[in-house]
């Protein structure tokens, strides 16, 4: 019996190939092999040599089903690794292509904008971009032969002979979604209102549409200070940093009073600006309590709501966030600067996370 | 509007410095745009004297001086014809900046000899134009700061100049004397008062003035005098000072007396040469078609309606806005008649415009000037006409009568309050507004008839907060809304938003395009018509509002194929117009693909881009706002579609969601597009509104049953399109078959013309019980049988 476990143990480590070992396997423990032949003769056995010979085999017969099972495998591992071996490729290759697009910077900050002012109650409207002198003016308390008109470089749409209506306008801000906005929803209102607009005027720092958003907040009892507070909180959330000084200068617009041009504290440094530090004054918005007239013009009670309105440059404010040089790229669709300045598809601002990544 | 510190002086009583004034204009809303403080570029310019000159040995024209100066004796070599021993001099040292020639001074040889500076003209300081030679000094100490000489000798020199925008309602700031008044209201000193003495009355006036009825509702009142003898000339030399130091070329005494008081006391006014006038003056509104040679020696015409004044002869001047030159003074004037008139700010304002006349009399005119103010203006330059010029004044004649503007409204202190959020005692409210000029009659304010811009309870607010400053105002808390924000946004913008992520996501690059383009562009995608059109365009490139995103998408494309860029994803998503009403604009997404899906690759994927990548996208991006996934694919596009080559995505054949296909290519021809170019357009408003209240969903079938696949070819003409084959046989059964998919196409070869072979697989998922060979025969039959009734086709054999 030690022979025989030899001499299997022998050749099966000596195996080569797969067919070897199935010989082998059928040799020793197949149903004619030696070891099964062995056990046959178990039955002719007394008790006694039952009892001393059957664990025996047994455990041979184990002992060679394992080396066969474990020369099996390597022999296999063997095959396999050469046919590895000759798999090899280089990793170093391009990878296939996966477009990756971008979204426009206006896109990106209207959604955080919008996303500021949502946590504080106000919704977005919109409203048409050519739009009736009314909207655009009277009611914004700008009558016919204010010069506010004439400074607004006003694009107005062609009248055809013999039409006598005044012509429409570009709208020149986006304050006549203010009035819609009253005149559809009443008060107390809470509104931001975002969107291009329109100017007659190309050079160096102007482009004539560029985007702007409007806010609007009236209710009883809203003060030029609540205006302050959501100002400076805008802009600590905008441009995401802890603390910020607000400068409200008197002005003058024809559809709020008192108005107030802002600024805010800041620094320019080698041509980067910090928000919040430094020794200079960056005048970002228009702001003021709304007009009575402006109030009314909307069918809202001026003795009963008052609040305040404010406008925003959107591609001003992105120009300062992100430091990007100049207006008029912005509407160039240059893919160089689109793939550079531009947002990943999944860059969703949101309070939560922060506006930016 | 610009003044200087001395003339802000002359009316303010003040030991403010210039930046102390120049914070508080800013913040009481007149923004100081600009200081300029010549002391500031003067500072380092240092007194000198001149030792001693001699000839330059080598350069006839130059001198070597040895100045003393307060570093010691210096060696200067200079040019100047009246360099020479024994003047008093202004010396720039080296390394000092002389602003007139924009250079710092440096030691340097001059012709082989050594120069430590240099002495100075008045040009070069930028004093004046003045360049004949150095500046010789009558006195002056060695060593002495020369600003600090000036300041103390020539006061008119460094007088700091300071510029500041004015707000349309602010009329009052265009006069001197208004932004003194507010500086004082703001406590930065006291107003002085400016009396005047009139002229006694001398006789009548050979010039008479009558308005027309039809004109005193623009011209309420008109006042003049007429002076005989006076001696015209060159200004006295503050005047000839203060003029220049705001930008303003002094022309002769009687002009630059009208300039002063228009910058003075905001009171523009008119002198005519009295012996040029033909009879009397009329007020009266043009016939149209006057012509007039204006002050500024070009003719206008005049339409009928614009108010003018004339004289027997015609119209002599454009009221309100520009004199005549015929009856203009010259030097050798002797009798004028000065006008001192008040103008409707709205007629003054429509007829500037259409005149395109930008004059200082038109922009105060029509702002509004203080109309009580019209007769004692004329007062108080004809005193100051007669005291330089000397002559004799007539009686006052005035035609019409000062228009009536005394108003009052109800100062609410408890209002002020509530509206600015700022704690300011109904007394300081009250001063303030006495300080402004405001007479407080109990809780009423009767405004200053120098503020046509009050017109209510609000302005009063505006003005208590101005002065007392909005610095001051400390933010509060807007109350937040309870509970958890609510979204806020419309399913419009949501599915907007969504559509921009998602194009982006599948590789598309957001522009932004204008809103307008050319014409020609405009009318290859259906605009362009007058309806669209602006009247003003800034240029022929951006005339129409844009009828469809894809052309200033194409554009943009083409731009960037010139930059070398030739494979171009470009979307948008924004507005275009139907119609030049308001509301005739609908928003659209619109995405281009052009040349290659991307570069050459070592993988062989990249490809020119084809309909169906084009289709792919559309398909994602209406998926993702929310559209239904069972639509119609349609022919029948607009022009600038490939005709065999596009789909139009219907519910329906009247409900169009999009577009998607090949361009035209006469369109890339026409737009200069090289390569294929595809392109789709989503019409965002048509795709419907979800019904769902809920955000429930309903429960997963999902079943353990073996699904079948099975697949089958058909031979049909070529012209048969594949969704009808696909929904045919997706019809056989439709509780069994869960999804038919085409995966081959091939068309002619051994079929021959006309004619393809569509295979499909079909997937059979049962639902109650396994499927026998004998089941999934009959399906197929019925596929058959189904697909050869829709589409003429047979199984491929």
């Amino acid at each position: 019996m030690t022979d025989l476990r030899t001499k299997y143990l022998s050749l099966i480590a000596e195996a080569q190939d797969a067919a070897v070992l199935e010989d082998l396997r059928v040799q020793a423990v197949g149903k004619k092999g030696e070891i099964s032949l062995q056990m046959r003769e178990l039955g002719k056995m007394t008790p006694e040599q039952r009892q001393e010979a059957g664990p025996m085999l047994n455990a041979l017969k184990n002992e060679i089903n394992s080396a066969l099972a474990a020369k099996k495998e390597a022999l296999e591992d063997a095959v396999l690794n050469e046919r590895l071996r000759t798999e090899w490729l280089d990793v170093t290759l391009p990878s296939r292509g996966r477009p990756a697009g971008t979204l426009h910077p206006i896109s990106q900050v209207w959604e955080e904008v919008t996303a500021i002012f949502a946590d504080m109650g106000f919704s977005v409207a919109e409203g048409p971009q050519i739009e009736s002198d009314w909207y655009n003016f009277d009611a914004l308390n700008i009558p016919g032969h204010h010069p506010a008109r004439a400074e607004m470089d006003t694009f107005y749409t062609h009248r055809a002979e013999g039409d006598d209506r005044p012509p429409h306008v570009l709208r020149t801000h986006t304050s006549p979604v203010q009035i819609r906005s009253m005149e559809a929803n009443g008060a107390p209102i809470r509104v931001i209102c975002p969107g291009r607009v329109y100017r007659a005027d190309y050079d160096q720092t102007h482009t004539p549409m560029f985007h702007q958003v409007e806010g609007l907040a009236l209710d009883k009892n809203i003060s030029m200070a609540n205006l302050k507070w959501v100002l400076e909180e805008f802009v600590k959330a905008f441009f995401e940093v802890d603390d910020v000084e607000l400068r409200f200068r008197a002005s003058h617009f024809p559809f709020t009073e008192p108005s107030a041009e802002v600024d805010i504290r800041c620094s320019w440094e080698g041509g980067t600006l910090k928000v919040g530090e430094g020794d200079d004054w960056l005048e970002i918005l228009g702001s003021g309590m709304v007009h009575p007239k402006v109030i009314a013009a909307g069918g809202i009670d001026p003795d009963v709501y008052q609040g305040f309105a404010f406008g925003v440059g959107i591609d001003r404010i992105a120009m300062l966030k992100y430091g990007i040089p100049d207006l008029r790229a912005f509407f160039d669709s240059d893919l160089r600067w689109l793939r550079h300045y531009g947002f990943a598809s999944l860059d969703q601002p949101n309070l939560a996370g922060g506006l930016t990544r | 509007m610009k003044f200087t510190l001395s003339w802000l002086k002359s009316h303010l009583q003040t030991d403010a410095s210039v930046d102390e004034i120049a914070d508080a204009l800013t913040d009481l809303g007149l923004e100081v745009e600009g200081i300029e403080n010549p002391i500031e570029k003067l500072r380092p310019f240092t007194i000198g004297y001149v030792n001693s000159a001699v000839k330059h040995p080598d350069a006839d024209k130059l001198r070597v001086c040895q100045v003393q100066t307060d570093e010691g004796e210096k060696q200067i070599i200079c040019g100047a014809p009246n360099a020479r021993e024994g003047i008093t001099v202004v010396v720039a040292k080296p390394g000092v900046y002389v602003p007139g020639i924009d250079t710092t001074i440096g030691v340097g040889k001059i012709r082989g000899i050594e120069s430590f500076g240099m002495m100075a003209s008045e040009r070069e300081m930028e004093l004046s134009d003045e360049h004949d030679g150095i500046i010789e000094l009558p006195s002056g100490e060695i060593g002495q700061s020369f600003a600090d000489y000036l300041a103390e000798h020539d006061p008119a020199k460094v007088d700091p100049v300071i510029e500041i925008a004015i707000t349309p309602n602010r009329p009052d700031a265009l006069g001197v004397r208004g932004i003194a008044r507010d500086l004082a209201a703001r406590g930065l000193g006291t107003l002085k008062a400016r009396d005047v003495t009139a002229v006694p009355e001398n006789g009548a006036s050979a010039i008479g003035v009558s308005i027309d009825d039809d004109t005193l509702d623009g011209c309420p009142v008109f006042c003049g005098r007429l002076i005989k003898g006076v001696k015209n000339g060159p200004s006295p030399q503050w005047l000839q000072d203060q003029l220049r130091a705001i930008g303003l070329r002094p022309i002769s005494f009687l002009v630059d007396v009208t300039n002063w008081f228009t910058y003075d006391l905001n009171r523009p006014l008119h002198v005519f040469d009295a012996d040029k006038v033909a009879g009397n003056l009329r007020v009266h509104r043009a016939v149209g078609g006057e012509e007039i040679v204006a002050l500024d020696d070009k003719t206008y015409t005049l339409s009928a309606g614009q108010m003018a004044i004339s004289d027997d002869n015609g119209v002599q001047s454009i009221a309100g806005i520009m004199g005549g030159l015929e009856t203009g003074c010259t030097d050798e004037t002797v009798n004028v008649f000065v006008e001192s008139a008040y103008w409707n700010p709205v007629q003054i304002a429509y007829a500037g415009r259409a005149l395109k006349i930008n004059s200082d009399a038109r922009y105060r005119f029509e702002r509004g000037i203080d109309p009580a103010f019209t007769p004692e203006g004329l007062e108080h330059a004809v005193r100051m006409i007669v005291d330089h010029a000397g002559g004799e004044a007539s009686e006052v004649v005035t035609a019409g009568a000062v228009p009536d503007t005394a108003r009052a409204y109800k100062l609410d202190t408890d209002r002020v309050v509530s509206l600015v959020g700022m704690e300011i005692p109904a007394q300081t409210q009250r001063q303030t507004l006495t300080d402004l000029g405001f007479v407080l009659d109990g809780d009423q304010a009767n405004v200053p008839s120098w503020r046509p811009d009050v017109q209510g309870e609000a302005d009063l607010v505006e003005e208590v907060a101005r002065i007392a400053s909005l610095t001051k105002l400390v933010g509060k808390p807007l109350p937040r809304m309870a509970g958890i924000a609510k979204p806020v946004l419309t399913p419009m913008q949501k599915r907007l938003t969504t559509a921009r992520r998602t194009t982006a996501a599948l590789g598309y690059n957001e522009a932004v395009t204008y809103s307008f383009i050319d014409q020609k562009a405009a009318e290859l995608f259906g605009g362009g018509t007058d309806a669209t059109m602006l009247a003003n365009p800034i240029s022929s490139e951006m005339s129409h509002m844009r009828p469809n995103l894809l052309p200033g998408l194409l554009q943009a494309a083409a731009r960037n194929q010139a930059r070398g860029f030739m494979d171009v994803s470009l979307f948008e998503a924004g507005p275009a117009w139907h119609g030049g009403e308001p509301g005739e604009q609908h928003d659209q997404v619109a995405g281009i693909l052009v040349g290659r899906t991307g570069p050459k690759d070592v993988h062989g994927e990249m490809h020119p881009v084809d309909v169906y990548d084009v289709k792919a996208d559309i398909e994602a991006v209406l998926a993702s706002m929310g559209a239904p996934a069972k639509v119609q694919i349609m022919r029948g596009g607009s022009d600038w579609w490939h005709p065999g080559r596009h789909g139009q995505i219907c519910l329906g054949p009247k409900k169009v969601l999009g577009v998607f296909g090949e361009l035209h290519p006469k369109i890339l021809a026409a737009m200069g597009i090289k390569g294929p170019a595809m392109a789709f357009t989503i019409f965002p408003a048509e795709i419907p509104l979800p019904r769902k209240s809920s955000a429930t969903r309903p429960a997963l079938k999902a079943t353990d049953l073996q699904a079948v696949e099975r697949d089958f070819a058909f031979v049909v003409d070529a012209d048969v399109e594949a969704l009808t084959l696909v929904n045919a046989a997706a019809g056989a059964d439709k509780a069994l078959i869960s999804d038919v998919r085409v995966f081959d196409e091939f068309i002619g070869g051994s079929l021959g013309e006309g004619r393809k072979s569509l295979a499909i697989t079909v997937r059979l998922q049962p639902s109650d019980a396994t499927l026998t060979e004998k089941d999934i025969e009959a399906v197929g039959a019925k596929i058959i049988e189904k697909v050869s009734k829709a589409t003429g086709g047979e199984l491929r054999g």
